[in-house]
C-alpha cells in the first residue's frame, strides 16, 4: 500500500518553478532518503507532504488524502504525518516534557497519566529521561533534536518526515540524532523520507535513494543501484562522488 | 497643596476612582481587542488582514479627543444614550487597542516562523498554535512596550474631563476654578496620576524581570 503518492505535482514559488512534474511513490513502511544539492527542492518537496506548503497542480496523496485539493483538511493529514526539522522547533515557552506532551493532549484528547506514561518513555528511549523539566534553551542542539524526534512519535504517526536533521548540529552529536533516528527505522510499519546527506546513515537504513536537481526528480534508484551500481544521471554520480569523497 | 488635598479630598478620591475605573476597564478591552486585530493581521486570510489594518490606521490616526467628542456627542443623539463616562471610556479602549494591535503584531512577528510551523507540524489547529505557542512568547517580548501602552493609556483617560467623565483631570478643572488656586490643584492631581502610573510601571518591570529568566 502506498503512504505517499506524487502525480506529476508542480510547485510554484510565485513566478519561481519549485518543483517539476514530480511523480514519486513511497510505500508503507518504505525508508526513502532524499539528496541533492542546495536549492533543488528537498525541502520544498518534503514540506509539501504535510501541506506546509501547498501545489499549484498535479495530484499528491498522503495517507489517501490528495493535498493538492484545497478542501482537504491538513490537520488530518499532519496528525500521522510528523516532521523534524534542521532547527528543532521545540516549543521555547514549554518544557521537554510539555514539548512532547502537549500535541497529544490537544489533537488526540488522550488522557493525562497515559499521555505522560507514554512522553517518559519516548524520552528514555532517545536517553533524555533526566531533561524532562528543562527548557529547549537548556539543552544542546543534538538533545533538542532527539527531543524534537520524541516530540513527533508521542503522535504515533504512520509517517515521519526529516529535513536535514542533523545538519545544524556540531559532528559529535549527530551520531546520537543518527542512532535515535535507526532505531525508529527499526519499526518496519513506519514510513520514513528523509533530506540528508549522511551517506552512512543511507546505507544502513534507506531501502531507497532519490535524487533531485533543479526541482526535479533525475534519479530514483534501490539503495543497492545507487551505492554499489551507479546511477544513470550524471549529476547524480558528480553530486555522489562529492559528497562520498567530502 | 496640603489645603487642596485636604479640602477637596472625597473629589480627588473620586476623581482617582474614575481614572482607576476608566483605565482598569479601557486597559482590559483593549488589550483584547488589540490582540485580535494583531491577529487578524497576521492571518493567511488577505480579507482579514484588510480589516486588520483599516481598523488600526483609523483609530491610531485619528486624536483621542475626537473620537471621544464622537462617542459622547453622534452617538447619543442617533444610536444609545451613554453617559460622558462611558463615551469617554469607549473611545480611550479603542484608541488605545489600535496601539496594543500594533505591539501585539510586532511581537507575534519576531517570535520565530518556526514555532508555528513546528506547532502545525504536531498536528495543531492555526488556533491552537497560535493560542499555546506562539502568542504566549510575543507577550513575553512585549511587555516593556506593553508598559508604555498602559501608562499612555492610563495618562490619556484624562480625556474624560472633555466629556463630563468625573475623572482627575475633570476634578482638576473644577477644584481650580472653585478655589482659584490653578498651580497647586493641577499639581496635587498630577501626584494623583503617579499614585497610579508609578505601580503600573514598577509591576511591569517587575514582570518582564520575573519572566526573563
Ligand atoms: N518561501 C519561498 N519563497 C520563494 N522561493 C523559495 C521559498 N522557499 C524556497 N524557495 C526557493 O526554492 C528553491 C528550492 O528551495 P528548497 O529550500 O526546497 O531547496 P533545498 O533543496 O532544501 O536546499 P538546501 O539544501 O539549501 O536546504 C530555492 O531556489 C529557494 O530559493
Ligand atoms: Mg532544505
Amino acid at each position: 500500500m502506498s503512504m505517499i503518492e506524487f502525480h506529476n505535482v508542480e510547485k510554484y514559488y510565485g513566478d519561481f518553478h519549485a518543483l517539476t512534474d514530480v511523480n514519486l511513490t513511497i510505500n508503507a513502511g518504505e525508508k526513502v532518503v532524499l539528496i541533492g544539492p542546495s536549492g533543488s527542492g528537498k525541502s520544498t518537496l518534503i514540506r509539501t507532504v504535510n501541506g506546509l506548503e501547498r501545489v499549484q497542480s498535479g495530484r499528491l496523496l498522503v495517507d489517501g488524502f490528495d493535498l493538492a485539493d484545497r478542501k482537504t483538511d491538513m490537520n488530518k493529514i499532519r496528525k500521522n504525518v510528523g516532521m523534524v526539522f534542521q532547527h528543532f522547533n521545540l516549543y521555547a515557552n514549554k518544557t521537554v516534557l510539555e514539548n512532547i506532551m502537549l500535541a497529544p493532549r490537544l489533537v488526540l484528547k488522550r488522557p493525562e497519566a497515559e499521555n505522560k506514561k507514554l512522553a517518559m518513555d519516548l524520552l528514555d528511549r532517545v536517553g533524555l529521561a533526566e531533561k524532562a523539566a528543562s527548557y529547549p534553551r537548556q539543552l544542546s542542539g543534538g538533545q533538542a533534536q532527539r527531543i524534537a524526534i520524541a516530540r513527533s512519535l508521542a503522535m504515533k504517526p504512520k509517517c515521519l518526515l526529516f529535513d536535514e536533521p542533523t545538519s545544524a548540529l556540531d559532528p559529535e552529536m549527530i551520531d546520537d540524532v543518527l542512532n535515535v533516528m535507526k532505531t525508529v527505522a527499526e519499526d518496519s510499519s513506519m514510513t520514513m523520507l528523509v533530506v540528508t546527506h549522511e551517506m552512512g546513515f543511507a546505507r544502513e537504513v534507506a531501502d531507497r535513494v532519490v535524487f533531485m536537481a533543479d526541482g526535479q526528480i533525475l534519479e530514483d534508484d534501490s539503495k543497492e543501484t545507487f551505492f554499489d551500481g551507479q546511477p544513470n544521471n550524471e549529476r547524480a554520480r558528480q553530486f555522489l562522488g562529492k559528497i562520498i569523497t567530502h | 497643596m496640603g489645603y487642596i488635598i485636604s479640602h477637596y479630598w472625597n473629589e480627588l478620591v473620586q476623581g482617582l476612582g474614575y481614572t482607576l475605573l476608566a483605565s482598569v476597564i479601557a486597559l482590559f478591552f483593549s488589550t483584547i481587542i488589540g490582540t485580535m486585530f494583531a491577529i487578524f493581521e497576521v492571518l493567511p486570510n488577505r480579507l482579514m488582514r484588510v480589516i486588520g489594518r483599516v481598523y488600526i490606521e483609523i483609530f491610531r490616526n485619528i486624536p483621542l479627543l475626537v473620537i471621544a467628542m464622537f462617542f459622547y456627542v453622534i452617538v447619543p443623539l442617533y444610536i444609545a444614550k451613554i453617559d460622558g463616562f462611558t463615551a469617554g471610556t469607549i473611545g480611550l479602549t479603542l484608541y488605545t487597542s489600535s496601539f496594543i494591535a500594533e505591539t501585539v503584531r510586532a511581537g507575534i512577528q519576531s517570535v520565530d516562523l518556526g514555532q508555528m510551523e513546528g506547532a502545525r507540524a504536531n498536528g495543531m489547529t492555526y488556533w491552537q498554535a497560535m493560542s499555546k505557542i506562539v502568542l504566549p512568547q510575543a507577550f513575553k517580548i512585549i511587555i516593556p512596550p506593553m508598559g508604555n501602552q498602559f501608562i499612555n493609556l492610563v495618562k490619556n483617560s484624562s480625556v474624560l474631563a472633555f466629556v463630563a467623565g468625573f475623572d482627575l483631570m475633570y476634578q482638576a478643572n473644577s477644584i481650580a476654578s472653585l478655589s482659584l488656586d490653578t498651580i497647586n490643584s493641577y499639581m496635587v492631581v498630577g501626584l494623583f496620576y503617579l499614585v497610579i502610573t508609578l505601580p503600573l510601571s514598577y509591576y511591569m518591570r517587575h514582570l518582564e524581570k520575573r519572566l526573563a529568566n
